[in-house]
């Protein structure tokens, strides 16, 4: 192999790095220093099998091979087995793209994380990066709208609005300034794709928020970033300054008469800055307090101008479907339900990870065929697809396809595609304590069926666990859930109820722990 | 004042400008309350109650490192509140304590988006995965023992090393 530099790659994913990934790198690299054998280390995103990480491959003739979950303790092993020309080894996978956990995903959005190094723009253009820019950049505003439209694609930050309406309800405002707002404040338990394409191709958000902004006409934008993601925060940050070092951000874009400018704003450890009002509120330097709609932010938004607020994987499937054409995109997906979702196998799971596939797969496929199961080996009893406001569902519905529309008959939402894996061991009415213990230290406090209902619900629930009059509170926490879900000014609030009304129809045993059901229907609730 | 001098160009300054006071000082003074106010032309209620509002800004000051654990229900569904029970026990001190020795505060955080690889924690700004209680020890030992050890990646919540050419 003399004269061609092998190349290593070592991800530099958060979730990589939680799990050794530097100390990983730093041994092959001494190890390679030992041996005077030359190498070239890459510090890319992950491939998103995180159960595999730290996942490190190898550049071969063949293609990349992969090795892991790999510890420093394992490197003099692999150099012995020859991995740096893709030798067999216990911790080896073979060929990267044949894993089937990866082979049998369909990568749109995801198509570049984890192959690149996240802050090499020739790497990103050298992978189709900045082609959809450069189409928009010949188009008109209306046709680029029009693009993205026809692709079908919606929100994918939980409500799964259609992004070509809103692009073009801010489009047509008039006003001195709009702006293009990405909520990347991804605090769902079970998520993680944010973070992980912000860190593994960060350009392609940044693709994506500047076709919205050369799309509806703005000229600034923000990234709200979480203050629990600083490592996703400081490559964004590099990558933007990348960005403006090479034209592709600034005044006279690439010679063109547009401009965008862009910066990074980081939240400060509150979940309800994840709702797009609460979040512009939070951007202007304020309390996150929900705003009441209408005003829609598209029209009324940061500042008072017109304003874009998409969640980061909807941007980040802007540049494909300006590269790729809108009729690309739709071709993928079931229903009023188009394009892909990269789903968060999420907690109890074997194979934790993103997976990458056209909406109407079954959470059958998703637990078992991909996720193999609980990593404790038990069974599995319930998931939570969609975040803490998302319902709990028992193992009878997991045939239910990934679709909005049939999720949302369940009460259950596809949400951001975060899926949370329990065990048998989970206690249901605990969870549904939580569920309301979240929304009493979350809630804005600005409307009061959140403020107080939330406080409510989670006493009303002690008072089931410890078994006191069971019957009368869990008819007073079925009134409470109503009121909360007609009356709350938020989803905060509003959703609540589902994972707490889901727990308790689907789960009823574990509300009846204490005492034996007694009929106590004339007795009000203490 | 140099802080609210790099950060006044900025809309919607005064949260930037509160993360770099709490980077510079690990919390948010009450005299700075009436000095942001001042500064900035806000009422002193105003700032108050941003810095009342998120959990992040801390009004003590806090031990040498963080630790922040995720309670958050994929953490959960693989055994945080046995490990939460574990860490307070060890460090004998209860969420958003600090330790006797000035070592470490405790602070609860719901999801580090680590939640393929749970349960999380994260010990200043690194994230680890997989905590089981003995690794906790571990940590929290290795953490210790190494009081200048800090993270590789630049302290990223500040606006102090963005891009500026663009700021308006």
């Amino acid at each position: 192999m003399s004269g061609h530099l092998i190349t290593v790659f070592v991800p530099r994913d958060s979730a990589a790095l939680s799990v050794g990934a530097d100390a990983v790198a730093a041994a092959i690299r001494a190890e390679a220093a030992k041996r005077d054998l030359p190498l070239r280390i890459v510090r890319n995103g992950s491939r998103g099998m995180l159960y595999l990480e730290p996942l490190v491959e190898v550049e071969t003739p063949e293609g990349r091979v992969a090795y892991g979950p790999v510890t420093p303790a394992d490197v003099p092993g692999l150099f012995d087995a020859g991995f740096l020309t893709g030798g067999d080894h216990a911790l080896g996978h073979g060929l990267t793209e044949e894993i089937p956990y990866f082979k049998k995903q369909e990568r749109l959005t995801f198509a570049r994380c984890g192959i690149i190094d996240p802050l090499s723009v020739e790497d990103y253009r050298a992978h189709g990066g900045f082609r959809g820019l450069e189409n928009a950049l010949a188009m008109s505003q209306a046709e680029i709208v029009k693009v993205v439209t026809d692709s079908g694609l919606r929100g994918r930050g939980g409500a799964g609005f259609p992004t070509g309406i809103k692009w073009n309800t801010v489009m047509q405002a008039k006003a001195d300034e709009k702006f293009v707002c990405c909520n990347a404040d991804e605090g769902d338990s079970g998520t993680f794709a944010d973070r992980m394409i912000i860190e593994g191709d960060p350009f392609c958000l940044i693709e994506g928020m500047t076709i919205a902004a050369i799309a509806v006409g703005a000229t600034s934008g923000y990234v709200y970033m979480r203050s629990e993601y600083p490592h996703a925060t400081a490559i964004l940050r590099h990558a933007i300054k990348l960005a403006y070092d090479e034209g592709w951000l600034g005044d006279n874009i690439h010679g063109t008469d547009r401009t965008f400018h862009l910066d990074v704003r980081v939240g400060a450890g509150a979940y309800i800055c994840g709702e797009e009002t609460a979040m512009l509120e939070s951007l202007e330097g304020k309390r996150g307090m929900v705003r009441a709609k209408p005003p829609l932010p598209a029209l009324e938004g940061l500042f008072g101008k017109p304003t874009v607020v998409n969640n980061v994987l909807s941007l980040c499937s802007v540049p494909i479907i300006l590269d790729k054409g809108g009729e690309y995109y739709r071709d993928f997906g079931v229903g009023r339900s188009r394009g892909t979702l990269p789903f968060q196998l999420a907690g109890n799971i074997k194979n934790g990870g993103i997976v990458e596939k056209a909406f109407g797969i079954t959470l059958h496929e998703l637990l078992y065929e991909y996720g193999g199961g609980t990593i404790t080996g038990r069974p599995i009893r319930a998931v939570q697809v969609g975040g803490p406001l998302g319902a709990y569902l028992p193992p009878s519905q997991f045939d239910l396809p990934k679709d909005y529309e049939a999720f949302a008959a369940q009460e259950a939402m596809v949400g951001h595609g975060g899926i949370v894996v329990f065990d048998d061991s989970v206690d249901m009415a605990q969870q549904a304590r939580f569920a309301m213990e979240f929304c009493v230290a979350e809630s804005c406090g600005k409307c009061t069926p959140c403020r107080i209902g939330s406080t409510r619900g989670m006493e009303t629930l002690d008072k089931i666990i410890a078994g006191k009059n069971v019957d009368a509170n869990l008819e007073l926490l079925a009134d409470l859930c109503d009121v909360m879900v007609d009356g709350s000014l938020c989803a905060m609030g509003g959703m609540t109820p589902y994972p707490v009304r889901s727990a308790v129809k689907h789960f009823p045993e574990d509300f009846r722990k204490k005492a034996p059901a007694v009929r106590v229907t004339h007795i009000a609730a203490e | 004042m140099t802080i609210v001098e790099d950060n006044r160009h900025l809309r919607g300054a005064l949260l930037p400008i509160l993360h770099a006071l709490q980077e510079e000082f690990g919390y948010i003074d009450e005299q700075a309350i009436p000095l942001l106010a001042t500064e900035l032309n806000l009422s002193r209620a105003d700032v108050h109650g941003v810095v009342s509002f998120y959990h992040e800004f801390r009004r003590e000051k806090p031990g040498r490192h963080i630790i922040k654990v995720c309670r958050a229900e994929a953490c959960q569904s693989m055994g945080a509140n046995a490990l939460v029970d574990h860490i307070k026990k060890r460090l004998q001190v209860d969420f958003h304590g600090t330790t006797a020795d000035g070592a470490f505060t405790l602070e609860p955080v719901f999801c580090l988006g680590n939640c393929a690889l749970s349960p999380a924690v994260m010990i200043d700004e690194n994230l680890h995965g997989r905590v089981s209680p003995d690794r906790f020890d571990e940590l929290a030992a290795e953490t210790r023992a190494n009081p200048t050890a800090h993270n590789q990646i630049p302290r990223a919540l500040s606006h102090k090393d963005s891009h500026k050419g663009h700021a308006q």
